[in-house]
């Protein structure tokens, strides 16, 4: 049943992917394609093109932004989980299980009403020079994702450093590293390697996660469409559109991360 | 009782925490409380129609011709690659649409459709594209050669499901599925942003009506936090019953 089953994925390379079938079904999408462009409405869309890139931009932005430091979060948060004392073990999994038990939406509205509410009732915080950047939503949205893709990577990463073979870190304290030389080139390197595969597919979860910043006045690209419906009254192409545009950002973070496991040697210890 | 009374003295925006989370009406609670029974009808609604279209889906993936296999890959890839938030507001609207479209076709009056049935409908959608990828998957770990020996004993297909590749593939299921619960617990706060009363959006009225931010974010937070480690102790038990008589995951390699 086995070789059945597979056996639609077996041909190698274009011909064998492109089987009699196959053309049929491109045919047909070919024309739905075309069909959605000549007869749904879109006269809107030169009008609306330069918010809609700034839309694309402030999106990608968001994604790299949150995914770089929120990795940077949940290295010390896997690390604590994994070979920590209890009073930082304990906190990093209590962290992790609040973020990942409880919906992105609502810890994004509690920091921004929550904070937005209580800081301008706070002098020193009024007068910082932080003030004009905490009066945005951007901070609380960044702050939001951050922390969301810091607790589950979090877990991630604990995994990743509990799974290093041992022999490993003997053999670097054998050869006498430090310890801290021992974490940045021997564990460190590893657990990345081992969490490549798994940060994939969180990337592609914080990509997803993004809209959600449009509910706090973000105008990211979901945001555009959202006020293209309101605007012109037009429901479906701004959705189709905005569909578009997060699958083709998820295809190019599958390919670069693919692009990127290629160049790290498999061969694990 | 006392609360009531307290409340009713002191405007809402100055009494204290515990009179705006008392279960009579001056306070909040009944209403965080009801939000959340509908978010969970609707998690294990939308969990139930996922689970159901998983297995056809991972039937039709596993064993269907080449253009059901083709069209499932489409529908799983699609699903998981566009924000649950997009699709959300995609189905409610176009298939809130469609349905009336095709009421008035057949000649009967226009429905305004049920938040609930609506939310079901299109988280179950989302759910099914996952399931059948995590089905597909438990399917595939099953030693073949047991489906192989139940079809040469004879056995229809519908038996076949029943007693063997539904037993057999629950233990490597298991925990694909229960993570799969838990998201949908989560993403039942998204139907917020369509304005469907769960948890999520009593607690921005609440909050709205009152300006105790903090208050009312945190109580929810609790109450999803409560029901994902209650959900956890259930998945722990379900995991043990399922994996009774098989050997540890880690032996079978």
């Amino acid at each position: 049943m086995a070789s059945e089953a597979t056996a639609g994925t077996t041909g190698k390379g274009a011909a064998g992917w492109l089987q009699p079938h196959r053309v049929v079904l491109l045919i047909i999408a070919l024309a739905i394609v075309l069909a959605s462009i000549f007869y749904l409405r879109w006269d809107w869309l030169p009008a609306y093109l330069p918010l809609a890139m700034q839309g694309i931009w402030r999106t990608i932005w968001l994604l790299v932004v949150t995914s770089i430091l929120g990795i940077a979060l949940a290295i010390p948060l896997g690390l604590a989980q994994a070979a920590g004392p209890w009073f930082l073990s304990v906190p990093a999994r209590t962290f992790c299980t609040i973020i990942r038990g409880t919906p992105l939406l609502l810890q994004l509205w509690l920091l921004y009403y929550g904070l937005g509410s209580l800081f301008p009732q706070i002098p020193w915080i009024r007068d910082s020079f932080l003030w004009p950047y905490l009066r945005q939503a951007w901070p609380y949205g960044v702050l939001a994702l951050t922390l969301s893709f810091a607790g589950y990577e979090g877990e991630v990463m604990r995994g990743a450093f509990a799974g290093v073979p041992r022999g490993q870190l003997e053999a670097a304290r054998a050869f006498g590293m430090r310890r801290w030389t021992a974490f940045r080139r021997i564990w460190l390197p590893q657990a990345l390697q081992r969490a490549l595969p798994t940060l994939a597919g969180e990337s592609v979860l914080q990509l997803k996660a993004t809209p959600l910043v449009a509910t706090i006045t973000m105008v990211d690209i979901y945001a555009v469409a959202s006020r293209v419906r309101q605007d012109t009254f037009v429901t479906y192409e701004p959705l189709l559109l905005l569909a578009v545009v997060y699958m083709a950002i998820t295809g190019i973070i599958v390919l670069a991360f693919r692009r990127l496991e290629a160049r790290i040697p498999t061969r694990v210890g | 009782m006392e609360a009531k009374l307290i409340g009713a003295i002191i405007p809402a925006a100055a009494s204290g925490i515990f009179d705006l989370l008392a279960l009579e009406p001056p306070g909040w609670g009944g209403n965080l409380l009801r939000g959340l029974l509908s978010s969970v009808q609707i998690a294990l609604g939308a969990y139930g129609l996922g689970l159901l279209i998983g297995i056809g889906g991972a039937y039709g993936r596993l064993y269907g011709g080449p253009v059901v296999r083709d069209l499932l890959g489409l529908y799983t890839t699609v699903v998981r690659a566009v924000p649950e938030l997009v699709l959300i507001l995609m189905l409610y609207f176009a298939g809130t649409d469609l349905v009336n479209r095709i009421l008035i076709a057949f000649g009967h009056q226009p429905v305004d459709i049920n938040g609930l049935v609506a939310g079901i409908g299109v988280l179950g959608i989302v759910q099914g594209a996952y399931s059948t990828e995590v089905l597909r998957g438990a399917i595939l770990s099953i030693p073949q050669g047991q489906i192989e020996a139940a079809r040469a004993y004879g056995m229809p297909p519908g038996l076949l499901l029943r007693r063997i590749t539904l037993p057999a593939m629950l233990p490597f299921a298991i925990p694909g599925l229960a993570n799969l619960w838990l998201i949908a617990t989560k993403d039942t706060a998204l139907l917020a942003i369509v304005g469907f009363n769960e948890l999520t959006q009593t607690t921005r009225l609440a909050a709205g009506a009152t300006k105790a931010y903090f208050t009312f974010f945190l109580a929810a937070g609790a109450l999803y936090l409560a029901l994902t480690l209650f959900s956890n102790v259930i998945i722990a038990r379900v995991e043990r019953w399922a994996r009774c008589g098989t050997p540890k995951l880690s032996e079978t390699r």
